[in-house]
């Protein structure tokens, strides 16, 4: 098969994970099992508690199968310190969560710099140079010094993402990325995540709409814990033309 | 994280909740500010204390009738009464380790010249008053042996005294003031020595004859108290195991009996004092010292809020790679930080407060170098102490809880 040739990044090995609340059990993840390559751009969907953010607080290295194997770019996460995960998530992983979860008081800049700041091997300077260069990435370059409630809902999540791609992590995950936006701000970050994907990282993209899976590669449909659907869509829409072809807003 | 990096994150923290950051800073300012005024209070005290003892002279010895209870309650007003002239008339006969003798018999009241007047002390001396005291006369002479032996009105007179009385100048030499009533010619002024450590001041004061003193004001046998110098202050023990001898034996004490006069060395009055100045400065700093508790767990209470209300902030950090140990470091360094600015304005605030004392009020009050290095350390074990459980209570957050928080 021609999947065989390309990298592995991401690989789920029946992983379950199990909640207590009070003297129940519940079973959030039932067992689920994938393999996600190199530069693919992955939607997950499925319906409210279908188990999608608990896996991908699980891609994230920010929490811990129950029971299965996780590897994270060939290295078994289950086992882990909550110290190491910790490491992982700094140089890996570039998180984009669906309230932006800017820090509050602080510039464009300052947010996109965090990650580095948890990283020993950048300087003052490297930081900045590289969380400049993450803003010019998402069309934010002369929003720098903008603070976060200086911003607009777009503006903001552009900044989370920028924030998400400084550390030049293996894998972006993004939950909800667009469940906050309009439309057309909604097309805007997605035209972003598809220039991203065409660079060749690997995107997980967790949504709601299922417009969206239409200009990923690939999309995964969970439902109660367990993945119900796995298709790769050979045919991607250009999010760009979409946005074109949405009616003017009124007052422009 | 390097230690620079979590300075900007925990000074950005302090400056984003300015005003809170210095309401918890205050109770440290003020702990700090009072525990340094304190000890600058005692350490100004003793060194005044120590330069008034030093000024009288160190080898001074001082004899007081009744028995040993310096400073205590006394029994019976006949144990006052057991220092008499043939007691200083042994001394001076049989004296070798004693340098100076002269018996005291002090009196307060008016003394008045012409239309003016000032209330004062007399003190009737011998000459060698002046060597025991490091005193000397600057104008005219001190009474002689002869003056004593027929108990003359004549006096010598401090600097105070020729202000008070002879507001407009001239020469006091040779002029009648009457001190309770009595005349007495002045026959010198005292060199002016100013105030002592404890502001008091040295130059109010009359010298005259003892014998006056006892005969024409007090009408009186005994003395006060009889003032010794030991020849030099390495012979203090043995000036005092002579001087009982002499006393025990004129005032025929039995072996076994105990003394009916109390001997102290200057030295030992300035090593009770010390002592003593020394319990009440801790007493003092440790009064303070709660003051510093308080403050702690004020800074607690507000790393408290200050954890609870940055939960999403703590969630965000940890998902972009903050390890537990980062997050707990980082809140750390905030509640030191807000400890040991505070002691820094705290210890300021002390210096100001003591140095104005010290300049305005002639309040002896010096901070001590020590007192400031020990605020320092105190304000870091703060910030570490109280500041600990709310890092820790930070750093297990979970970061998925954390960041869901709202
Ligand atoms: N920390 C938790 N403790 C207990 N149960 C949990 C916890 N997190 C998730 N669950 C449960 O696990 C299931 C899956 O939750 P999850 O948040 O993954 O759903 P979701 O697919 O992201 O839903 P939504 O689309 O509404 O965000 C739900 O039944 C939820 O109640
Ligand atoms: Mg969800």
């Amino acid at each position: 098969m021609a999947e065989d040739t390309r990298k592995v990044i991401i690989e789920l090995d029946n992983v379950k994970r199990d909640f207590q609340v009070g003297s129940e059990v519940v079973h959030a993840l039932r067992g689920v099992s994938f393999k996600i390559y190199e530069g693919e751009f992955v939607t997950i969907m499925g319906t409210s508690g279908s188990g999608k953010s608990t896996l991908l607080n699980q891609l994230g290295c920010l929490d811990t199968p129950t029971s299965g194997e996780y590897y994270l770019d060939g290295i078994s996460v289950r086992t882990m310190q909550r110290r190491q995960r910790a490491r992982l998530r700094n140089r890996k992983i570039g998180f984009v969560f669906q309230n932006y979860n800017l820090l509050a008081k602080t510039t464009a800049v300052e947010n996109v710099e965090l990650p580095l700041m948890y990283n020993s091997e950048y300087t003052a300077k490297m930081r900045r140079e590289a969380a400049e260069k993450a803003l010019t990435a998402v069309g934010l370059a002369d929003r720098m010094e903008h603070k976060s409630n200086q911003m607009s809902g777009g503006q903001m999540q552009r900044v989370a993402i920028a924030r998400a791609l400084v550390n030049n992590p293996v894998i972006i995950l993004a939950d909800e990325a667009t469940g906050n936006l309009d439309t057309r701000t909604s097309f805007e970050v997605l035209v972003l995540f598809q220039k991203l994907h065409a660079e060749g990282r690997t995107i997980i993209f967790v949504t709601h709409n299922p417009e969206i899976a239409q200009y990923s590669s690939r999309n995964i449909v969970l439902r109660d814990g367990k993945i119900r659907e796995d298709v790769e869509n050979k045919n991607i829409l250009s999010a760009a033309e979409a946005l074109a072809n949405l009616p003017a807003p009124q007052d422009d | 994280m390097n230690f620079i990096n979590l300075l900007k994150i925990a000074l950005k923290a302090i400056a984003n909740n300015a005003f809170r950051s210095f309401l918890s800073m205050l109770g440290i300012i003020i702990g700090v500010g009072a525990v340094i005024i304190m000890m600058a209070i005692g350490q100004g005290s003793k060194n005044s204390i120590k330069d008034q003892i030093s000024s009288m002279g160190s080898n001074m010895i001082m004899i007081r009738p009744g028995g040993n209870m310096f400073g205590g309650v006394r029994m019976d007003p006949s144990d006052m009464q057991t220092l008499k002239v043939e007691d200083y008339e042994a001394i001076v006969k049989n004296k070798y380790y004693v340098n100076y003798v002269s018996p005291e018999v002090t009196t307060s009241g008016q003394v008045i010249y012409g239309a003016n007047n000032a209330s004062t002390t007399m003190y009737g001396e011998s000459a060698e008053y002046l060597d025991i005291n490091s005193r000397v006369v600057a104008e005219g002479e001190m009474f002689s042996d002869d003056d004593i032996k027929k108990s003359s009105k004549v006096c010598v007179v401090g600097q105070t005294i020729v202000d008070n009385l002879f507001p407009n100048g001239g020469d006091p030499i040779g002029k009648t003031i009457r001190f309770k009533s009595i005349p007495f010619r002045i026959i010198g002024v005292l060199k002016a020595k100013g105030y002592n450590g404890m502001g008091m001041d040295q130059d109010d004061l009359i010298l005259a004859p003892y014998s006056t003193v006892m005969k024409r004001l007090q009408a009186q046998t005994y003395f006060g108290s009889i003032n010794c110098s030991a020849l030099s202050e390495e012979y203090t023990d043995q000036a005092i195991t002579e001087l009982t001898g002499i006393l025990r034996e004129t005032h025929k004490i039995k072996e076994g009996a105990e003394d009916n006069f109390s001997i102290h060395s200057q030295q030992e009055i300035m090593e009770t004092m010390d002592s003593t100045m020394n319990m009440v400065t801790l007493i003092l700093v440790v009064a303070a010292g709660f003051s510093l508790l308080v403050a702690g767990i004020g800074i607690m209470n507000i790393m408290l809020v200050s954890v609870t209300e940055r939960t999403k902030e703590i969630g965000l950090r940890m998902s972009v790679g903050a390890s537990g140990l980062d997050i707990c470091n980082q809140f750390l360094l905030e509640s030191i930080m807000i400890s040991v600015t505070g002691g820094a304005i705290g210890v300021g605030f002390g210096w100001l407060v003591s140095f104005a004392a010290n300049t305005l009020l002639n309040f002896p009050a010096e901070v001590p170098l020590w007192s400031v290095v020990v605020s320092f350390i105190v304000c870091v074990i703060i910030g570490v102490g109280f500041g600990y459980f709310p890092a820790r209570k930070a750093a297990r957050m979970d970061p998925i809880e954390a960041i869901r928080y709202e």
